[in-house]
């Protein structure tokens, strides 16, 4: 990905040894990462204000029931260890082992965008009833688009961490590493979102 | 872990395009980008000036005879977003930024090339799609700002594509200000230490800090508007109970960032090209620095001074006014030190330098009046007046485009190997000078006397100001003219200019002129003294 433009200088600069420079797609990553935090600090700020000074009308129904999110909660938790668990794995050369626990992951994280669906068909109001229901599907559908998108991503390394010439490997860790950082950054939010919109 | 760059790996050179038409292609190299950046941004700046010069001329009369009322908010609409997000932002951080930041980093390439041609080629389509909206029932008409309701009533297609339009654009930069900030941290040369390196790569990593920092709440606001006019939610309307001043906080949350994004790589390329033709080391590099880095914080927690009329709370109002005056000091420390730059000089009276002069004496006008906008009981009595339209023309226009000028004449030499004509670009310098002055000078008595923006028709009293306005505005319009025919009578057959024509020691001097693919034949140099101007020649070695 990083490698820069071929050119006949480096090829006569360095017709023996291969220039080398150090990876930053990590710290790439992390800066993308903050800029997408920046958005969800965004719709978070806009939820509390209006929540403050937003008075809903008599008989807005806003009531959330707590046992769907309490049970997503669980599950992102869990697949983040389940995420880590297939790192540490490659990181030993086990790859099916990591497979194994990626496809556990990416399991875990559909039943979280089913559970979350089920909840969107019972809750007893809908995207324009009120400003609430509004906010509450703005910032639940941004995360669960954040779910998908990762759960796809989980499903392309397993993929390529198929046994046998797959790119995925403990020399090359980037991929994994780069949506494992993404999955954890899709669950801390998910638990901040959870605190605020269904706790406070 | 490290990355080893296999030749065989990489793309094959063959397969790149040469010459003009690489400027076509999707090309990694820094340098094409730049480019991309610059001359696409100046076509967009052409049809923004069109834009402008039409308000003028609707603006000469008191009546609304040029234009129908909903054409001339379209105008106005267009004009904002244009000249903002396809001129200058993208001009004075990609084209500047992308060209010179790896050669101050003594990189050969930018962290992430393919990031960086991804982040230039969605500029085009997002302008054109921008542009294009006038002919689909309208196109956006609530203004750069899109303040709902207004926006929520006004025709639909054309403020969806405006949203659809500036994400892009947003995202654009976003991708940028990643690529910048890892550039300059990550990429240095070994051996280049932070407080080396040129005042454009500071200014550059404070303006990508706000932009990675600011841009995507924008981006945000813009989807919860676009659910208010597609799915007919209620987050910024009052009718369903939302609530409009969210959607002001939220968006000026960015776009007042964004003013600092469009000057501060102004304040950086100046620091370049002052000490270069005063011949000078930079004054006070450490305090520039903190400078810069105050005014990133700072502008981060200003942004309610745009809504002192917005129903704010008095506390809220005495913070930001505070906050906001306290940015005049970074701002004035700033000021102060490229005075002292000048300050006994040996000073080349050449269009760079007069450009750069003439931002440093726009700019501390629009500083003054945006102090004096700062103030809550000035900013009641001229809020949504001509007072803020000269204010912004003065930082944007007379700051940050005077930079740009500035900036062509500087890097022209080194861009194309051939030097602009001195006497067009003089004459360039004086139309656009007078021309800018006579234009919005008198946009601040307008706007004290109560003559409103954003309308097409006004009380005829205030007609022969305006047209004063209009005047300088059409020789804003003519100045562009010897500015064309000078870029493109150089290209052709412009003195050559050698590797280093102004002897400048900042590091893209010491490669030649145009650099070669990978800047540098040999090893990066490393500059360790970038303003070491005005000492032996053997000590600089």
């Amino acid at each position: 990905m990083t490698t820069l433009d071929s050119s006949k200088e480096i090829q006569k600069n360095n017709s023996e040894v291969n220039e080398t420079h150090e990876d930053f797609r990590m710290f790439g990553l992390i800066t993308f990462l903050i800029a997408d935090g920046m958005t969800f600090a965004g719709f978070f700020a806009a939820y509390l204000t209006y929540k403050a000074v937003n008075p809903l009308p008599d008989g807005a129904i806003y009531e959330l029931e707590l046992p769907i999110p309490t049970l997503n909660t669980i599950l992102l938790l869990v697949s983040s260890a389940t995420f880590h668990k297939a790192g540490k794995a490659l990181l030993k050369d086990k790859n099916s082992d990591s497979q194994k626990w990626l496809f556990f992951t990416a399991f875990l994280g559909i039943i979280f965008l089913i559970c979350q669906l089920f909840e969107y068909f019972h809750l007893p109001f809908g995207l324009t009833d009120n400003l609430f229901a509004s906010t509450f599907y703005a910032l639940t559908g941004f995360h669960g688009l954040h779910v998908t998108l990762g759960t796809l991503m989980i499903l392309i390394i397993a993929w390529q961490s198929r046994i046998n010439g797959g790119r995925l490997t403990s020399q090359n860790m980037f991929p994994l590493e780069a949506v494992e950082l993404y999955w954890h950054f899709v669950d801390g939010i998910w638990v901040v979102l959870f605190i605020i919109l269904y706790l406070l | 872990m490290t990355i080893s760059i296999d030749p065989q790996n990489t793309n094959n050179e063959s397969l790149q395009p040469k010459g003009w038409l690489r400027y076509f292609s999707f090309s990694l190299d820094h340098k094409v980008i730049g480019i991309q950046y610059l001359v696409c941004g100046f076509l967009f700046y052409l049809i923004g000036g069109t834009l402008a010069s039409a308000i003028r001329i609707e603006l000469a009369s008191p009546m609304s005879d040029f234009m129908p009322r909903d054409v001339y908010n379209q105008v106005l609409t267009l004009h904002g977003t244009i000249m903002i997000f396809l001129w200058i932002v993208p001009v004075v951080n990609g084209a500047f930024g992308n060209y010179l930041i790896p050669f101050y980093v003594g990189a050969r390439d930018m962290a992430f090339p393919r990031l960086n041609a991804v982040a230039f080629w969605l500029i085009p389509p997002s302008g054109l799609m921008l542009v294009a909206s006038y002919f689909v029932e309208g196109a956006a008409q609530a203004g750069w700002t899109a303040y709902p309701p207004l926006s929520i009533t006004t025709p639909q297609s054309g403020q969806i594509i405006w949203i659809l339009s500036v994400l892009l654009l947003g995202g654009s930069s976003i991708f940028g200000g990643i690529n910048f900030i890892a550039t300059i941290i990550k990429l240095r040369r070994p051996g280049l230490k932070l407080m080396q390196l040129p005042m454009y790569c500071w200014a550059m990593l404070g303006t990508s800090l706000l932009v990675v920092l600011s841009t995507p709440v924008l981006a945000g606001t813009l989807i919860l508007l676009s659910f208010d006019i597609i799915a007919n939610t209620g987050f910024f309307n009052p009718v369903l109970g939302g609530n409009v001043v969210v959607y002001q906080h939220l968006f000026w949350f960015y776009s007042h960032p964004a003013v600092y994004i469009m000057v501060l790589p102004a304040f950086g390329l100046v620091s370049e090209i002052l000490p270069v033709h005063a011949r000078k080391p930079l004054f006070g590099y450490t305090t520039m620095v903190f400078s810069i880095m105050g005014i990133v914080v700072l502008g981060l927690v200003v942004w309610a001074h745009h809504m002192f009329t917005s129903g704010t709370p008095p506390w809220m109002r005495l913070f930001f006014t505070i906050a906001t005056a306290f940015i005049a000091v970074p701002t004035g420390i700033k000021f102060f030190n490229w005075v002292a730059t000048l300050w006994g000089g040996k000073i080349s009276i050449n269009s760079a330098m007069l450009f750069s002069c003439g931002f440093i004496i726009n700019f501390v006008f629009g500083g003054i009046t945006g102090v004096a906008l700062a103030q809550v009981p000035f900013d009641i009595h001229v809020h949504d007046t001509y007072f803020v339209v000269a204010h912004f023309h003065y930082i944007v226009y007379g700051g940050t485009v005077f930079i740009i000028f500035s900036s062509i004449y500087h890097w022209f030499p080194k861009v194309t190997g051939k030097m602009l004509n001195e006497k067009l670009g003089i004459l360039h310098f004086i139309i656009t000078f007078i021309g800018f002055n006579l234009c919005f000078a008198p946009q601040h008595w307008l706007g004290l006397n109560g003559m409103p923006r954003r309308v097409a028709e006004y009380d005829p009293q205030f007609q022969f100001v305006n047209q004063i306005s209009s005047l300088g505005a059409l020789l804003m319009a003519i100045s562009t003219i010897p500015f064309l025919i000078n870029v493109f009578l150089s290209v052709r057959n412009g003195k050559n200019a050698g590797d280093n024509p102004w002897n400048a020691l900042t590091p893209e001097w010491l490669t030649s002129s145009p650099p070669p693919v990978e800047n540098w034949e040999g090893e990066a140099p490393l500059v360790e003294e970038p303003y070491g101007y005005g000492k032996e020649i053997s000590e600089q070695k």
